[in-house]
């Protein structure tokens, strides 16, 4: 007790209610946590999608950049032709609309090639050397992330170019050579060796040769065929190789009228890529509807804007010259074509199949332990490695989804698992954290703001050139995009929490460290959680 | 209203809705953002979990606080805000903070402010604050008064709707319907009668008093313009802050902001400034929601929604008087009504 003389009748010294600790009233008390954001536990590269946009969101860009190249070394291809489920998954589509994920992507790729920004290698030289079989996106995105990790790496590619199904499979109008060029030179600026015209024939001779691992990601490059009765039938060819073609400028003469049969990406990419050779008729013959096509929605939709007749329900029953017989089908309630015995007749001078493409695994069935599947893909185990120790698979040839996207995240999941296995352990990922559902949020913070609409090509250009389709958002939009991004299950220090805590319980840790909550005084109201725009507080009961 | 002072660049990720946003410059982010905000009621009070009040009157001083840089004194009525910040010898005020007795606290305002005058301490600024009986019920008198004399003071309300402290019992601020210890939910009208209770805004109003507002709890930016508003002033002003409690209402600790919010959003609650007597703005709602979604969650309008036996025409009656107030100010953009 103070020595001090109190007032008349005054018998305690007045005190600060600091010294009543109401954080003993609590039963449940508020945790921060990271919950995972639905575009990055959707995405197959496994990019950190909400964390690079935090940093567009405030300008910048070129540690956005090196945050997505965590990831994804080909962010510029990326928000060209990737088919961006992470939009799909996307909660601000349940307020609004996705945000834009790809086009901001696709700035930050663009502005990095244009500020000549690099990626660092972050670990020492390991003294190892790792073998890449095939340039193509999965092999590009392992010998990038392995240079990171310390690795020697040298990729040698059949074909005289690197880029793969980037380069051989999607048209320029989608992906300009010059975007694709300038990301393959930055990955092989890190120190990687290429060597073109060079086919792997023999995978021990590749480990006696001295190399500690080996990572091979040929694709899947035969073409599917099928049998029709074809008698005096004029040119037939395969889409790969034609597009193959297109691309070392050896297109052959197709003629004014061309029929392109199937139903995928690769097949509405034929017929464009057809249309803009001159074509008059650019047909496509599918034996199933729109509905069942396993081409995306606004690829058949811009092959149509751009003149491509799609034939639904069709299938080529014979040849005859220019004449091309089909029938008619309709589909039955398991979503399987049935043939009705109607035929039509079409008129065409060339056929392209883009029926599908197969593995060539020749060069495998000679090594011990590799097992090919039924279907034609390598095995390969939880590691991506084969049966064979320290050769491993990844992309089109293993079984998988077949895209860009998800070669360029098995590029890297095998380069950690080739990382881990170099180094004699075993790559054990972080648990994914529980996923941060649109229920989580309170998107009463969020204000209305409609999507950035990517402006396109005319329609006449885009019937008579490659030039590409869809533009890029300028910085302003990119910007205006990213903000629309709701930061699920990530604190992005709104301070929320730190106002609308009746009890002063919440201490705020400045810029970047975010906050914690003071057990001492917090009594647990859960007004914090409730209040919290990104649900990344969490309330949970009091144990002791 | 506030659509001039907090910003001008729109940010779409929060909105002009949370309390801070590091995109924002320090300057248009919220008093209750900064670390530097007076904490007028600091740690260690005894309200109630979730308690609207304590959030209220921390919202409320520490705006006033800033805009007065720090010369102010506060005049407390009785009420929960007193009982659960200053039970001797413990106080949670960290500002220049005066007791008064249930009935008196504008007059005692009034003296205060007299008194620095009369000491030249002419940027001293002076807030009375009280609940809603000590408001509209008790000290009514002396508040109109006040008004009428115009005496340099800010009256704040901190509105939750009946005596909390006492006991959750009516006051004239007391909605239809509601159940209190002194309107049981029993007989053929559950709950307190339609027709009766005050509206203290417009009684403020009416004595042409220079600035009348009514803010919520689930609106910082809105409150802190218009506490700041009303201190660069002078004369008699009042703000009525809607300050949901969740012992008397009834509802979960958590959902505090939540029905505050609701509460604005379905028009029960109006946001609006008045001066002299006029409206000059309103917070237009920008999410319109029925007013179901606002008292389904409350314990005191339980009786409304029991299984089988919703209570129809009540909960239309007080539609009505939602739909009555989104037309007398106009709450709803015309192109979204």
């Amino acid at each position: 007790m103070n020595d001090h003389t109190l007032p008349f009748a005054i018998t305690l010294d007045p005190g600060s209610s600091k010294q009543n600790h109401t954080g003993s009233w609590r039963s449940e008390r508020p945790v921060y946590v990271d919950r995972l954001p639905p575009c990055n536990h959707q995405c197959p590269a496994g990019e950190n999608i909400q964390g690079w946009l935090y940093h567009a969101e405030s300008g910048d860009y070129a540690e956005a950049w090196r945050a997505l190249m965590r990831d994804n070394p080909m962010p510029a291809v990326m928000g060209r032709v990737c088919y961006h489920t992470c939009e799909t998954a996307c909660n601000r589509g349940k307020l609004d609309e996705a945000v834009s994920i790809h086009s901001v992507e696709r700035f930050l790729g663009d502005y990095a090639v244009e500020h000549g920004l690099t990626p660092p290698v972050d670990a020492p030289p390991s003294g190892k050397r790792v073998l890449v079989i095939g340039a193509g996106p999965s092999g590009l995105s392992a010998a990038y992330h392995l240079t990171r990790l310390g690795h020697a790496v040298t990729i040698r590619e059949a074909g005289p170019m690197a880029g793969g199904m980037m380069r051989f499979g999607i048209p320029k109008y989608r992906l300009p050579r010059e975007v694709l060029d300038a990301e393959i030179a930055r990955i092989l600026a890190m120190g990687v060796t290429l060597e073109l015209n060079t086919k792997v024939e023999d995978i021990e001779a590749a480990f006696a040769e001295g190399f500690d691992a080996v990572f091979t990601a040929v694709g899947a490059h035969l073409a599917k065929r099928t049998e029709i009765p074809a008698h005096a039938a004029g040119r037939i060819l395969d889409a790969v190789t034609l597009l193959q073609q297109v691309e070392m400028g050896e297109a052959p003469q197709l003629g004014r009228r061309v029929i392109v049969y199937g139903g995928g990406n690769t097949a509405m990419d034929v017929a464009r890529t057809v249309r803009r050779m001159g074509a008059d008729e650019a047909m496509i013959v599918y034996r199933r509807s729109r509905k069942e096509m396993p081409a995306h929605e606004f690829e058949a939709a811009e092959a149509e804007e751009e003149g491509v007749l799609i034939h639904w329900l069709r299938t080529i029953k014979g040849i005859e010259g220019a004449d091309f017989t089909v029938e008619k089908m309709v589909v039955d309630a398991d979503g399987r074509p049935q043939p009705t015995g109607e035929t039509e007749v079409l008129e065409a001078d060339t056929l392209v199949l883009a029926l599908g493409q197969d593995v060539d695994t020749t060069f495998l069935t000679r090594v011990e332990g590799v097992q090919i599947a039924k279907d034609g893909v390598v095995s390969v185990d939880a590691h991506m490695m084969t049966g064979r120790p320290g050769l491993f698979a990844g992309g089109d040839m293993v079984p998988a989804e077949r895209t860009v996207t998800v070669a360029i995240g098995h590029g890297k999941k095998a380069a950690r698992n080739i990382d881990a296995w170099l180094r004699g352990g075993v790559a054990d990922p972080a648990p994914k954290q529980e996923l941060a559902a649109f229920e989580n949020l309170n998107t009463w913070y969020y204000d209305d703001a409609p999507r950035s609409v990517q402006a396109q090509l005319s329609l006449i250009r885009r019937q008579s050139s490659f030039d590409e389709v869809v533009e890029g958002l300028t910085e302003e939009t990119a910007q205006y995009e990213a903000r629309r991004c709701m930061s699920c299950g990530n604190c992005f220090e709104c301070d929320n929490c730190f106002g609308v805590c009746p009890d002063n319980a919440v201490i705020k840790l400045g810029p970047g460290n975010r906050f914690k909550i003071d057990y001492d005084y917090c009594k647990g109201c859960g007004i914090c959680v409730a209040e919290c725009p990104c649900g990344a507080i969490r309330m949970e009961p009091e144990v002791d | 209203m506030t659509d001039d002072t907090p910003q001008k660049v729109r940010f779409y990720q929060t909105g002009t809705h949370t309390v801070g946003n590091r995109l924002m410059d320090e300057a248009a982010r919220t008093v209750q953002a900064s670390p530097d905000r007076s904490n007028a009621i600091t740690s260690g009070h005894r309200a109630c979990q979730g308690c609207g009040e304590a959030l209220g009157a921390r919202y409320a001083l520490d705006a006033a606080m800033r805009a007065s840089g720090g010369r102010m004194v506060a005049v407390n009525a009785t009420g929960c805000l007193e009982v659960f910040t200053t039970p001797s010898p413990e106080s949670s005020w960290q500002i220049a903070w005066l007791h008064s007795v249930f009935g008196n606290a504008p007059a005692v305002a009034t003296g205060v402010a007299a008194a620095m005058r009369m000491r030249g301490k002419t940027d001293v600024r002076v807030v009375a604050q009280g609940g809603d009986g000590g408001t509209t019920d008790i000290g009514f008198g002396c508040l109109s008064g006040m008004f009428e004399r115009n005496d340099d003071v800010l009256y704040i309300c901190y509105d939750n709707e009946a005596y909390m402290n006492t006991g959750v019992q009516r006051s004239s601020a007391t909605p239809p319907a509601a159940r209190t210890a002194t309107t049981q939910a029993i007989g053929p009208h559950p709950g307190n009668i339609f027709g009766t209770g005050k509206n203290m805004p417009r009684i403020a109003m009416a004595h042409n008093i220079p600035y009348v507002a009514t803010a919520s709890v689930a609106d910082l930016h809105d409150l802190e313009a218009k506490v700041t508003r009303a201190m660069s002033i002078g004369g008699a002003r009042y703000i009525h802050i809607f300050v949901p409690c969740p012992l008397g209402w009834g509802s979960a600790s958590h959902d505090t902001v939540k029905l505050a919010r609701l509460a604005v959003e379905s028009g029960l609650f109006p946001l609006f400034e008045a001066e002299h007597g006029e409206v000059t703005a309103v917070k237009k709602i920008r999410h319109q929601v029925p007013v179901e979604d606002y008292l389904r969650p409350q314990g005191r309008f339980r009786h409304l929604f029991r299984e089988g036996h919703e209570d129809r025409p009540t909960i239309e009656a007080i539609q009505r008087m939602a739909d009555a107030n989104i037309r007398r100010y106009g709450l709803v953009e015309e192109d979204a009504a």
